[in-house]
This record gives C-alpha cells, structure tokens and sequence, in this order.
C-alpha cells in the first residue's frame, strides 16, 4: 500500500509540473497581455512599456516558469496581475470555501435524488415508474445549465421570494445563511448530473442483471429485492464509483456557467475573467488546484473499487 | 397577474437569448421605431423627468443604494483608471481641481477658483478653504503639486498631459501650473482626482476629497463606500451607504436589477428595457461614445475612397439604431460626440444617406463591379458591437461586399486589431474626455492610437491649427472642419452615440447623466 501510495504521489508531482507548463505556454501563444487588458484602449506606448516591466513580462518565458515553480513550491502564487497588490493566495482563500462548500451541497443533494430514484427506476423497469423517471432525466439532461439557472433563479428568487438573486452572503460571515443561497446553484448543479447518474445506475444495474450468477441466485430461490440489493448492486457498484468520482471533480473544480449565473464568487467565476484579463499567475493557481483535485479523486476511486471489491488489489492497480 | 409577468420575463429572456444567439436576425421588429429627433437631446427630457420627480418629493437624508456594474475595476488609483467604466465608479471618491457638471461645463471643486493666463500657457488655481481628505486632514497646496506630478509621470511622454512642464505654490492657497507651451484645452485634463501626498497606497487604501469615503473593496466582488460627512458640498451627498456590485455578466446582472438586489443598472439593451418590470424607471441618456465600424487603409480595397464611400452609403444606420436601441441613439457623421455641442458638427450626419445603389456604383468606379472579401472583427467584450456587426455584414452583402464576421475576445482585440492592426474592418466604439482634441487626435498621422492606419495632410494641418487656437469659436470652426474631413474622406463608418438606458429602482431618485464617463450618486437620494 505504501508504495502504491508513493507511486501516486510521483504521479501527482509530474501531471502538475506538465499542466502548469502547458498552462503557460499557451499564455505565450494567445495574442495579448495582462497589461494591455489592464489599461485599454488609453494606454499610451510607455505606460504599457512600464507596466510590462513592472509585471516581469519582458522576461523570457522559461526564466518565468522556473522563477514561478520555485516559487509555488515554497508556496508562494505571487501577485495577481489584474488586481496590483493582491496576492492570489488572498484571491483563493476567498473564492475557495465557496466554491467547495457549493460542491459538497451540490454533491449531497445529487445523489440523494439520483441513488432512491435510480433504484426506483430499476425495481419498476418497464413500468410506468421507470418510463416518468427517464422521460424526466432526458428533460433535464437537455437543458443548458445556463439556461436551467436562469428558470431556477426566476422561480425560486423572483416569483416565491425564497432567496434574493445576487444577494450572497460570504459562508465566513454567516455560515447558514451562505447555505440558504447555495442550495439554489446548487440544485442548478445537481439536477442535470443528478439525471446523469440516475441513467448511468439504471444501466450498470441493468447489465448486471443479465449476467449469469443472477440467474444463478435466483434459481437458488433467493427474491427480486434480495438479488438487487445484495448481489447486483454491489457488482455494479464500480462503474458508478468511477463515474460518480469524475462528476464530483467536476464539481469542485468550480461550477464556471451556474457560478456566473448566480453570481457566486467562486473559483470558476475567478478562472473565467482572469483568463480573459490575461492574469496568468492566478489561471495557474486554479489549474494546479484543479488538477490536483482530479488527480485526488481518481485515487479516492482507486481505494473505493478495494473497498467496494475485495478482488482488486491496490498493489496491482 | 404575478404569473402573467413572470411567464412574459421568462418569454421575454427567451427572446433575449435568443437574440443573442443568432444576432442579426430581424424577427422581432422594434416595436415603435421612433425617429431620432436632432432638436431634442434624449437624455434631456430624462433630465426634465427626474427633476420633475424630485419637486414631488424632496431629497431626504440617509438610506443606501446598490449599483450593478457589469466589468471589472481597474485600479482604485484616480491616476491609474484608464478605462471609462472604472473612472464612472472612482468619480464619486476623487475630485480634481475642477470637476465636470451634467452639462458638460468644468466646475471648481478641490480649487475654489481659476484663472488662465492669455496665452494658456500659466493656469492658477485657488485652494479651496477649509478642503478636507477622507482621512480628516486638509487638503494642501503640497498634495496637489504632489498629485499632478505623480499623475504627470504615470501618464507618460506620449500622452496629453506632456504639455505640462511644472508645478509652482508661491503661497499656501495657490499653486500655478506651468505648460510648455500654450493649450487651452487643458482643463478638462486636469479633472483627475487629488491624493494626499502622505498616502503609501493609494490602490488599497483610496483616499480623495469625494463626496464618499472608502469602507472596502473586494476583488470582483464588490466596492463599498459611506458618505464623506465633511464633504465641501454643503447638502451632499444623500444616501449614507453605496455599494457598487461588480457582476461580470449583463444578464446576471439584470436578474439581480429585477429581484431588487441591484437598484440601479446601466447600459441596458432594448431587450432588457422592456421586461425591466414596475419596479424600477428607465432613464434615458446617451453612452457619449463613437461607436463606428473602423476601417484599415491599409487593406487595398479600403484605400480607395471611393470603396470607402460605397461602404458608408451601403450601411443603413437607421436600421441599426432601431434594432438594437429602439430608435433612441444618435446617429452621428463623424468622430464626435453630440454632447459636446459647441465642438460638435451636425452636418457631417447627412453626408451617406442610405443607397445601397449608388453603394454599387462607387464600387463599380473604383473597379470593383463584383464587390471584394470584407472580414469585420467584433470583439465578445460586448453584444452591442456583435449585433451591430451583424447588421452591418448583412447590409453590406446586399451590395455585393462579400462579408464575414471573426469574433475575438477584447484581451485579444487589443493586440491583435488596435496595438497589431492586423484587421480590414473592426465595429466597436471609442470614449472621451471634454477636451475636444481628445476625440480628434486619434486619425494625425503616426498616432499611436490611429489604428486605421488613416492619413491626411488637410487633416494634420487643420487639427494642429484648432489644437494651438486659443480662440474658443476659432478652435470649434477648425475642429468642425477636422469632422468634416473625417466624413469627406469616409474615413470610417460613423455610426451613433448609442442609447444609455439606465434602470433605477423606484425607491430612489435624483439621477443625473453626464456628457462622459460619471456615475454621480451623490445626488441620488431615497424617496
């Protein structure tokens, strides 16, 4: 176990130290630069000159990337090119609760409608109970999410008043208060990836059923629900895990469209605008930040298939 | 009722979306295609409006406002704000010696008086008594000469401010500012905000003498101020608290405006105007911008007048300020604002009336009888260019100019189109100052910010002629001529001064437009 756990750890050193460098080789190659975008259509010659010196970015590129690796390294981000004086650390440390206190919202209420309901669908397939379930999933699943916000922002803050529509109170002030807000996002959130884990259960299982030793445990007289609970599902359990593991990187890594929409400040709304001001040191910031997350989830995944399979053995892996 | 409303926003934001979707689609016609009326300026009759209202009730003490703001802040540095959306918002912590009033005149402020020397070359200012910082200290001869020479160095050699040479107080109430050499329109460029010399960190710790105070600023987020109590304006400012709410995204932000989390919003589309609901009245202004699409002599077909001509002719204005503005915008001739009245010339207007014909003719003239490739950049930074972009391809492809639309992002414009000039034709608009060289400046030859690449003789000579005149009527006659060159030589296709509608909760009253980049709320005040 220890050296599997080494061995992600190496694995997690190297994608970030590659993600971040492609990270800024693409902000050489996209036209523009923090201080155009800073000073607009007014600025004249010297005062971009300056500034660009003053931002470090008439330095050659790779001199950049080292000075920056050493730097993130000791733990040190650096400034925000957009906003002069604030460190991105200070920019995160805002954004950063929210945007993980939205996802686990998210996250909870997701498969608290997903797993009951996808059960459901399985227990009565064929039934009318199934067919309402997938028509339904197949609605949500084609809403945009930015539109799905919009129609949940009308319903719940315009027309039933049960919240205040741009109105956020930041978790560190009021932490209830803070979740009242985010359980709408959320549910912007929840909803169409709720419906996608709904239809992905519902298949799992269903393949599953197929298999041999379900027949098997049938003939050895064992029930419908008996079968489903005990035997299948854990079997189909795998696939979910995996796929429920990416939807909740997705999450954490920020919530771009619903975060814009209901102007949460989180970390996708600050990914956003900082990549279209051109304000590399905090894109880099959030890119490790979300790599990491991914890197993370996919090894909480590994260790789950062990839990949830004893056959797989994390040495192997 | 309630359902009925709720249903037509939702229809109503469909449409929107919609819109924004496909753009240049003219499903949806305006529904009262009013024509611009040249004798009555739109926000005008705002102004009466708001007036009228505040007779009915009068202006009390107290109470606080949310503004929507629909970008990101620059800087909170007066003198670094280059960008007119942020000076809109700094406008109400910094005074400079003069400040400009809803009419466009420059009113005294930190100084109580001025006075310019013959030859425009000494202007003297008078210290305003008893004048004080944010902070409780008074403000002194020494933090003004502090300010503008700091203002001076930031700004640069290149910029319009290296006229000035020095600045001398010979007394403690009046300092003397020297230029190299005469300039009369100097005034308005001295309007940016006076700092006390005493303060290391003007961008995270604002101090000025506006009629409101920094509390705080978080990036992105939010700018928060109170009422300055020692505020020179005896009376002002009403509300006691101002938040100024950055929402990045228009739409958000006019959900926010409908939900009353934001009172008041500008720079609302038609669209919007029309679900905007009882809650709130729609003031109508201008955006005091030259919104055009700008050519690039450069690009053989566009160095040819006549081809120019023909695009002029062949873009139905009307129908642009119809589509996207209602009919409410100010369809222009030239590089100029038509608040800035005594500079601005109104016969350049009627020089390209809509031909699509003659559009063809001149085409054909210049040996291009089956039209050329045409791509128009629109940046994403904002719709209002997309959609007039779109419009205008359509028109132009009606007479027979083969045209393409490449959206870029504003990041990218700014390098790629307006510092690279890498473009044929680009829809945006440009802001300004008061002074009138301000705007006129753009198209000398070798200007940095003449991206269109745009050369004249008569144009350079006329210009330097207005920008040395001392004479005030002399200088709008030769400025009125620049116009007129402008327009001859179809230089661009001037387009409008688009419609500022401007959303205001029904709880408040007072607001004030001005000829330029200013959102007062220091005259705003709860009913």
């Amino acid at each position: 176990m220890m050296k599997y756990i080494t061995r992600k750890f190496v694995t997690l050193i190297i994608t970030l130290l590659l993600i971040s460098a492609m990270t800024f080789g693409a902000f050489s190659v996209i036209p523009g630069d923090a201080s155009l975008s800073r000073l607009g259509t007014e600025a004249t010659q010297e005062q971009i000159e300056a500034l660009r010196e003053e931002m470090g970015l008439n330095r050659p590129i790779t001199e950049r990337y080292a000075s920056w690796v050493f730097h993130a390294i000791h733990g040190d981000f650096g400034e925000s090119l957009r906003y002069s004086g604030t460190t991105v650390q200070e920019l995160l440390e805002d954004r950063l609760p929210v945007t993980v206190l939205l996802a686990v919202i998210a996250l909870i209420m997701m498969f608290a409608f997903s797993v009951p309901l996808a059960l459901l669908s399985v227990r009565f397939r064929n039934h009318w109970q199934d067919t309402v379930i997938s028509q339904l999933v197949q609605v949500v699943m084609a809403i945009p999410s930015f539109f799905l916000g919009i129609l949940l922002t009308y319903l719940f803050g315009i027309a039933l008043h049960m919240f205040q529509p741009g109105k956020f109170i930041s978790p560190s002030e009021d932490f209830w208060a803070s979740v009242h807000y985010l359980i709408f996002p959320a549910m912007a959130i929840a909803l169409p990836k709720g419906a996608m884990v709904i239809r992905f259960i519902r298949n799992a299982v269903l393949g599953e059923m197929k298999k041999e030793y379900v027949r098997t445990a049938r003939s050895k007289g064992n029930g419908r629900d008996r079968i489903l609970y005990v035997h299948v599902l854990r079997n189909a359990l795998i696939p979910v895990i995996t796929f429920g593991a990416m939807i909740a990187a997705q999450v954490l890594a920020g919530s771009i469209i619903v975060e814009q929409v209901f102007s949460v400040p989180g970390v996708g709304r600050l990914l956003v605008s900082s990549i279209s001001a051109r304000d590399y040191p905090v894109v880099q910031a959030i890119v490790i930040y979300i790599t990491a997350i991914v890197v993370i989830m996919n090894f909480t995944v590994d260790v789950l298939y062990q839990i949830a399979d004893p056959r797989v053995k994390g040495d192997q892996g | 009722m309630k359902k009925r409303t709720l249903f037509l926003n939702v229809m109503a934001l469909l449409v929107s979306a919609a819109l924004c979707g496909c753009g240049g689609s003219k499903s949806t016609e305006a529904s009262e295609p009013v024509k611009n009326s040249s004798e009555a300026p739109a926000s005008l009759a705002a102004e009466a409006d708001t007036t009228a209202a505040a007779e009915t009730a009068e202006p009390g003490d107290g109470g606080s406002a949310v503004v929507g703001v629909t970008h990101d802040l620059v800087s909170l540095d007066p003198h670094q704000s280059t960008d007119a959306r942020t000076r809109s918002v700094v406008f109400n912590l910094y005074e400079g010696l003069v400040k400009p009033d809803p009419d466009g005149n420059l009113i005294p402020a930190v100084a109580s008086d001025y006075e310019i020397s013959d030859d425009a070359a000494v202007y003297t200012f008078t210290l305003r008594d008893g004048i004080k910082f944010h902070d409780g200290s008074l403000v002194t001869a020494e933090d003004i000469k502090y300010s503008i020479e700091r203002y001076a160095e930031i700004q640069g050699e290149s910029s319009a401010f290296s006229v000035f040479d020095h600045v001398e107080i010979p007394d403690e109430k009046t300092i003397k500012v020297y230029l190299k050499e005469g300039y009369s329109e100097f005034l308005p460029e001295i309007t940016f905000g006076i700092i006390p010399a005493s303060n290391p960190d003007p961008e995270k710790n604002p101090i000025g003498t506006g009629p409101f105070k920094f509390v705080s600023y978080t990036p992105g987020q939010k700018l928060e101020v109170e009422k300055f109590e020692d505020y020179w304006q005896e009376g002002l400012p009403y509300l006691d608290h101002v938040e100024f709410k950055i929402t990045a995204d228009s739409d958000t932000a006019f959900m926010e405006l409908q939900a009353g989390t934001i009172d008041i919003l500008d720079y609302l589309t038609g669209a919007q105007v029309k679900a905007a609901g009882a809650d709130c009245q729609i003031l109508e202004g201008t955006q005091n911008m030259v919104q055009g699409m700008f050519l690039n002599h450069t690009y053989e077909p566009l160095s040819d007048v006549r081809v120019r001509q023909a695009i002029c002719y062949a873009v139905n204005k009307e129908e642009i300020n119809n589509f996207l503005y209602d009919g409410k915008s100010h369809l222009i001739g030239s590089h100029m604002i038509p608040k800035l009245v005594r500079y601005y010339e109104p016969a350049a207007e009627d020089l390209y009336p809509y031909d699509t014909e003659k559009a063809k003719e001149l085409l054909a003239e210049a040996g291009y009888p089956d039209g050329f490739d045409l791509e128009i950049i629109a940046t994403t930074a904002s719709t209002q260019y997309m959609d007039a972009a779109q419009i205008i391809a359509d028109q132009l492809t009606r007479a027979g100019i083969r045209t393409t639309i490449r959206q870029i992002e504003w990041s990218s414009w700014l390098d790629e189109v307006y510092h690279g000039k890498q473009f044929q034709a680009t829809v945006v608009g440009f802001d300004g100052s008061l002074a009138p060289n301000y705007w006129m400046k753009r198209y000398v030859t070798g200007s940095s910010k003449n991206f269109m690449n745009y050369s004249s003789e008569e144009y350079d000579d006329t210009y330097q002629k207005a920008l040395m005149a001392v004479d005030d009527s002399e200088k709008a006659e030769l400025y009125k001529r620049c116009q007129m060159i402008l327009a001859e030589d179809a230089e661009s296709v001037f387009i409008q001064d688009p419609a500022n509608y401007v959303a205001v909760n029904n709880r408040l009253g007072g607001y004030q437009f001005y000829p330029l980049s200013a959102q007062d709320l220091s005259v705003v005040y709860e009913k």
